[in-house]
């Protein structure tokens, strides 16, 4: 019961949401006091549906290969002989988060070219960090009795990794990727700087006109997808880790 | 049968376990004892090679326990962990089914397996089978732990103090059954406990650690008689004796020839129990009866006081 009124709210805002992705007419009225007399109230140039389609699907793609990359060197460095691969790691980890988006979009443009590449390589940079910390947490605090347990039952170091050590750190390792989705979804807004098809073209459409409306719907639209995903995440974190006792 | 030949293990300086041998026989009982930190588990553990020893070796049917592959080698030995340890993510039927999924075994046989060992362990499998973990007390999920080293059917059984949680009625039964499949399986069990009772209840052999070392390794009535060190005599508890005595034998073996009134004692019960009824019905004798119910004779204070006397 006590979750109830968030979901409503949560489900509310979803409506909203595809109603204004559907059908952005409707919402003139509201925005017109936004704008001067003659500017249009409603992004005008592309379909907001699509612009939000490539945004999420440029998000999805960045935060699966850092996904897999960051698990990957998670799985790795907590192993025994990957042990000595982690100060290394850690750098390189860490210098992906440090080095700034816009940056490494500079750089990138000239030796992949315009578009969705370049943006997808920052956006993969970014979201290492986070996932690879949690997954790095997930995996080296388990409880001992668990895994000594996974080995006297006779499990070999595959079957541990993967029916014991990686379903009990999930929730962690959820953690690590809701923080990187977020952060990429509001960074991908960037892309839009070197022709990626993301929400950013409306925003920087606004700042082009002057038009309060356009940096509004595409930082709204940007901001309810980051909040409902995050929710998402949260919600999905929250069961794993009651089915495994942590709570 | 488990020859453990001059094993140590040592961390850093220290020796956890040092130069430790012992032969356990197939088919019996072996309790290890001592204080907390005297190596027990670690002595325990190099059996199924969670521990690598520093050196030494351990044969297991005449086999070099080194001979196969560490995972394969677990597969065969159960084990108890301290803790129970049991997989959080994963059911109580689950958890029991483990070493039974990784033999390949099929569904049906591995259901009726998790099936019988819930029973026995007084759990409704239709209750408990589906729980997680965390859903349970803790004296459950120590018998789930218990169950989970047994569903295989093992050879050899390394128990380390398993039942530790349990309170006393449940603890009894538990230690019942553990004798009764040790029976039924001809199981050999290596268990680890820090309660002298249990350990003299369900030894055939015990082994007493102390700081690495095994200071006494003998059946309990030899250790009773002959405790090898002023530390064994004092962790068997001098006031204890005459009751452990009897505690390690039955009461067939003490039934004399005779009549009796009042209420009868099972001939598998312990002579201490008998010594307890006798005490507590303020009677001189108590009737025998198998487990047929046909009298058998009758238990008495005095002979069991003679059995209770320091042997000569
Ligand atoms: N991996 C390890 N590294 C260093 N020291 C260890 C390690 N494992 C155990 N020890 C030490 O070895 C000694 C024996 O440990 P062990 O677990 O075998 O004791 P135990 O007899 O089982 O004690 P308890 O009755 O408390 O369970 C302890 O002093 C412990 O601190
Ligand atoms: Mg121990």
């Amino acid at each position: 019961m006590k979750r109830l009124l968030p979901n409503l709210l949560r489900l509310a805002a979803l409506l909203v949401l595809i109603a204004f992705l559907v059908q952005p007419a409707l919402f003139e009225p509201l925005l017109k006091p936004l704008v001067q007399a003659n500017a249009p109230a409603v992004y005008n140039q592309g379909s907001l549906l699509s612009l939000t389609l490539s945004h999420l699907a440029t998000v999805f793609a960045a935060t699966l290969a850092a996904t897999i990359v960051a698990v990957g060197l998670a799985i790795l460095v907590t192993r025994p002989i990957g042990a000595e691969f982690l100060p290394l790691s850690r750098s390189l980890v860490n210098i992906g988060q440090t080095f700034p988006p816009v940056a490494v979009l500079a750089l990138a443009v000239p030796a992949v070219g315009f578009g969705e590449k370049p943006t997808l390589i920052a956006l993969f940079l970014y979201g290492l960090l986070p996932i690879f910390e949690n997954a790095m947490t997930g995996l080296s605090t388990l409880p001992p009795a668990i895994t000594e347990a996974a080995r006297g039952t006779g499990m070999t170091a595959w079957q541990r990794l993967t029916r014991v050590e990686l379903p009990l750190a999930l929730p962690v390792i959820l953690a690590g990727i809701r923080l990187s989705v977020v952060i990429s979804l509001a960074t991908a807004t960037i892309g839009s700087t070197v022709a990626a098809k993301t929400l950013g073209e409306v925003i920087i459409a606004g700042l082009q006109s002057n038009n309060l409306a356009f940096v509004l719907q595409g930082g709204l639209v940007v901001a309810v997808l980051a909040v409902l995903i995050y929710d998402t995440f949260s919600a999905l974190e929250r069961v794993l880790s009651r089915r495994a006792g942590r709570i | 049968m488990i020859e453990i030949d001059s094993i140590t293990k040592r961390y850093g300086e220290t020796a956890v376990v040092d130069s430790v041998s012992m032969t356990i026989a197939p088919h019996t009982i072996t309790v290890i004892v001592g204080t907390s930190g005297s190596g027990k588990t670690t002595l325990m553990r190099m059996i199924n090679r969670l521990v690598e020893p520093t050196s030494g070796t351990i044969l297991i049917d005449g086999a070099d326990n080194r001979s196969i592959p560490g995972y394969e080698l677990r597969r065969r030995i159960g084990y108890a962990i301290q803790g129970h340890g049991l997989f959080p993510h994963r059911t109580v039927a689950e958890n029991i089914a483990t070493v039974p999924t990784l033999l390949g075994w099929e569904k049906s046989r591995i259901a009726a397996k998790v099936k019988e060992l819930l029973s026995l362990f007084q759990l409704d499998p239709a209750a408990f089978g589906p729980r997680y973990p965390h859903e349970l007390s803790g004296g459950q999920q120590q018998r789930v732990g218990v169950a989970r080293a047994l569903a295989a059917e093992p050879n050899i059984l390394l128990m380390d103090e398993p039942f530790g949680a349990l309170d006393p009625v449940i603890r009894a039964k538990a230690q019942d059954d553990l004798l009764a499949i040790q029976k039924h399986f001809g199981t050999t069990i290596v268990l680890v406990t820090h309660d002298m009772e249990e350990a003299f209840h369900l030894a055939d052999r015990i082994a007493v650690m102390d700081k690495g070392r095994i200071v006494q390794y003998a059946a309990p009535e030899e250790m009773l008689v002959n405790p090898a060190t002023d530390f064994v005599e004092t962790l068997i508890g001098a006031g204890e004796r005459p009751f452990r005595l009897l505690s390690i034998g039955a009461v067939a073996e003490a039934a004399e020839a005779g009549e009796a009134e009042g209420e009868p004692i099972a001939a598998t019960s312990s002579q201490r129990d008998a010594l307890s009824a006798l005490l507590w019905s303020g009677r001189e004798a108590l009737p025998v009866v198998g487990a047929d119910g046909a009298r058998l004779g009758r238990v008495t204070l005095a002979g069991l006081a003679r059995r209770a006397a320091r042997p000569q």
